[in-house]
């Protein structure tokens, strides 16, 4: 009689922990590895540019305030979101996105390509209290966004960051080599950029440029 | 997507393997290795509860065997396998497009040889009910389409989903954005005029005055803007505002009635028929003059095409001139 192969990993806690991780490890050898090395989703389209100081920051406000829990940055291609937010999201749009945000969940509309669709008074006017320009919503108000005043302490540290984790997946110049997303100059000028706006101007500048740079 | 030989190889060989390694676990699991009858107890034994010796149910393991047979013919089907396309040639949307022109060009192309990609499908689908419904409406002049009860009707819906965020449900605006009823215009009131502000947007800048006017400046200015629109103020102050508006002049016109009414295009307004955009309290017209406005419509050419804009500009029309 053979020995019982199966009795022996059911009863054993490190085999069993060993034949789980090798067997789930297949799906993201297949799905997820290839996507690392794939020219699709490591090159930026063509007209992405480096988020300036002060969408930087209202970047790392939209994560504070956690919008991304509520707003997807992703539209699929599907016609009724094509036509309700615009062209579908492709990958070369957010290969600079450190975190990604795409959420994953829509209790409030996708904003993948909210920039331009609306004025800025009117995201001021929604954001202090979303009711006074659509009655039926259930966003929070971010009414102290207005009064908190940015230092810009970390600005220029941020762009630094970002040149190093994009290395390799910005554009390349006439000679081929990677330039990199922020000149020396631009975080030379990080600080001052930002200094003295509010919170709001930071947000809404971020808002008003998603997804614009598909042209 | 595609992807280089050594990855769409990766991919393929990872995947049937895994398939190949679910058959032979599955198969190899279905033998009795427990040294025990089938139906005799494990000698496990709680509470007078035993533990027999039972298989799987058949069905249940007829179902493993149907996934595997299933994840075949879908493979063979559909792209999954690397860089296989999969026999129906399916594709949910166009890949690896780094602009709007590609995307259009791949569309145009696919339409041409036929070839549509899932997503393409569904709006040649669409558009093929919907089509000829928004040809009719478009095709007519907006001045005939603005009283047609059809053209109302859609046009009231478009407006609803797309441009009552900003002039509410009613299109009586709030403020900073424009009553769309008052029949007082910034840029005009042809249905031209009204198109094109949608298609394209407007954008409107009324500077700042404090640095030139000073407090004094803006006080006396508030007095005489006010004063234009036919509220009472203190003359003298009025009179000393009335002085400076030279600077005013040229956007709001000499006589104050605002850029439409000398055939300008900036969408100065008219100072003296007491309608306010951003409210007519002393207070908010010190506001205005001393920061300045920046009233954007934002343009929906590229969001909503000609076609709806036509339509959504005939509803404003009607809406706005409710008197053919």
């Amino acid at each position: 009689m053979a020995t019982n192969h199966h009795e022996k990993i059911e009863k054993s806690v490190p085999l069993l922990v060993i034949f789980t991780i090798i067997a789930i490890s297949f799906g993201a050898l297949v799905e997820i590895t290839p996507l690392m090395f794939q020219k699709d989703t490591t090159q930026p389209i063509k007209n992405l540019r480096a988020l300036t100081a002060l969408e930087m920051e209202g970047r790392d406000i939209y994560i504070r305030e956690g919008c991304n829990n509520c707003h997807s940055q992703m539209i699929r291609p599907f016609r009724a979101e094509v036509e309700r937010y615009g062209h579908y999201s492709v990958a070369g749009e957010s290969v600079w996105d450190h975190p990604f945000l795409w959420g994953s969940k829509r209790t409030g509309p996708d904003l993948a390509r909210v920039g331009q669709r609306y004025s800025d008074d009117w995201h001021y006017a929604h954001l202090m209290n979303p009711r006074d320009v659509v009655p039926q919503s259930n966003m929070p108000s971010f009414p102290w966004l207005d009064e908190n005043v940015l230092t810009g302490e970390y600005t220029a540290k941020k762009f630094e960051v970002f040149n190093r984790l994009t290395a390799g997946k910005t554009h390349k110049d006439k000679n081929g080599n990677y330039i990199p997303l922020y000149s020396a100059e631009d975080i030379a000028g990080a600080q001052a950029a930002v200094e003295g706006k509010t919170e709001m101007q930071a947000l809404i500048a971020y808002l008003q440029q998603l997804g614009t740079h598909l042209k | 997507m595609i992807m280089t030989d050594f990855w769409s190889w990766w991919i393929i060989i990872l995947t049937v393997f895994s398939i190949v390694a679910c058959f032979v676990i599955i198969t190899a699991n279905l033998k009795n290795y427990t040294h025990v009858e089938e139906g005799e107890s494990m000698g496990h034994e709680f509470d007078g509860i035993e533990e027999l010796n039972n298989p799987l149910p058949k069905w249940w393991t007829y179902l493993f065997y149907f996934i595997l047979v299933w994840s075949v013919g879908y493979l063979a089907l559909f792209p999954g396998l690397g860089n296989y396309e999969g026999l129906l040639g399916w594709k949910s949307s166009n890949q690896g497009i780094t602009t709007l022109a590609e995307s259009k060009a791949l569309s145009e192309k696919a339409k041409a040889e036929g070839l549509l990609v899932e997503l393409d499908q569904e709006m040649k689908t669409a558009d093929e009910v919907y089509g000829p419904v928004f040809k009719k409406l478009a095709d007519q002049p907006i001045l005939d389409l603005a009283y047609d009860e059809e053209g109302f009707k859609v046009g009231q819906r478009l407006y609803l989903q797309n441009c009552a965020l900003c002039h509410g449900s009613d299109a009586r605006g709030s403020e900073g954005f424009p009553n769309l009823r008052d029949n007082d215009w910034l840029y005009g009131d042809s249905p031209e005029t009204i198109k094109e502000t949608l298609l394209y947007g407007r954008k409107a800048a009324m500077p700042a005055w404090q640095a030139a006017l000073g407090d004094q400046g803006i006080e006396e200015m508030t007095a005489y803007v006010l004063k234009l629109a036919g509220r009472k103020v203190n003359d003298k102050l009025a009179d000393a505002g009335e002085a400076k508006f030279g600077m005013c002049a040229a956007c709001h016109g000499a006589d104050g009635k605002g850029s439409l009414a000398h055939n300008l295009p900036f969408g100065a307004p008219n100072l003296t028929d007491n309608i306010w955009l951003y409210g007519g309290s002393k207070k908010a017209v010190e506001d205005t003059l001393r920061y300045g406005r920046n009233g954007v419509m934002p343009a929906w050419k590229d969001v909503l095409g000609e076609d709806k804009v036509h339509v959504i500009s005939a509803y404003i029309y009607n809406i706005s001139h409710p008197d053919k």
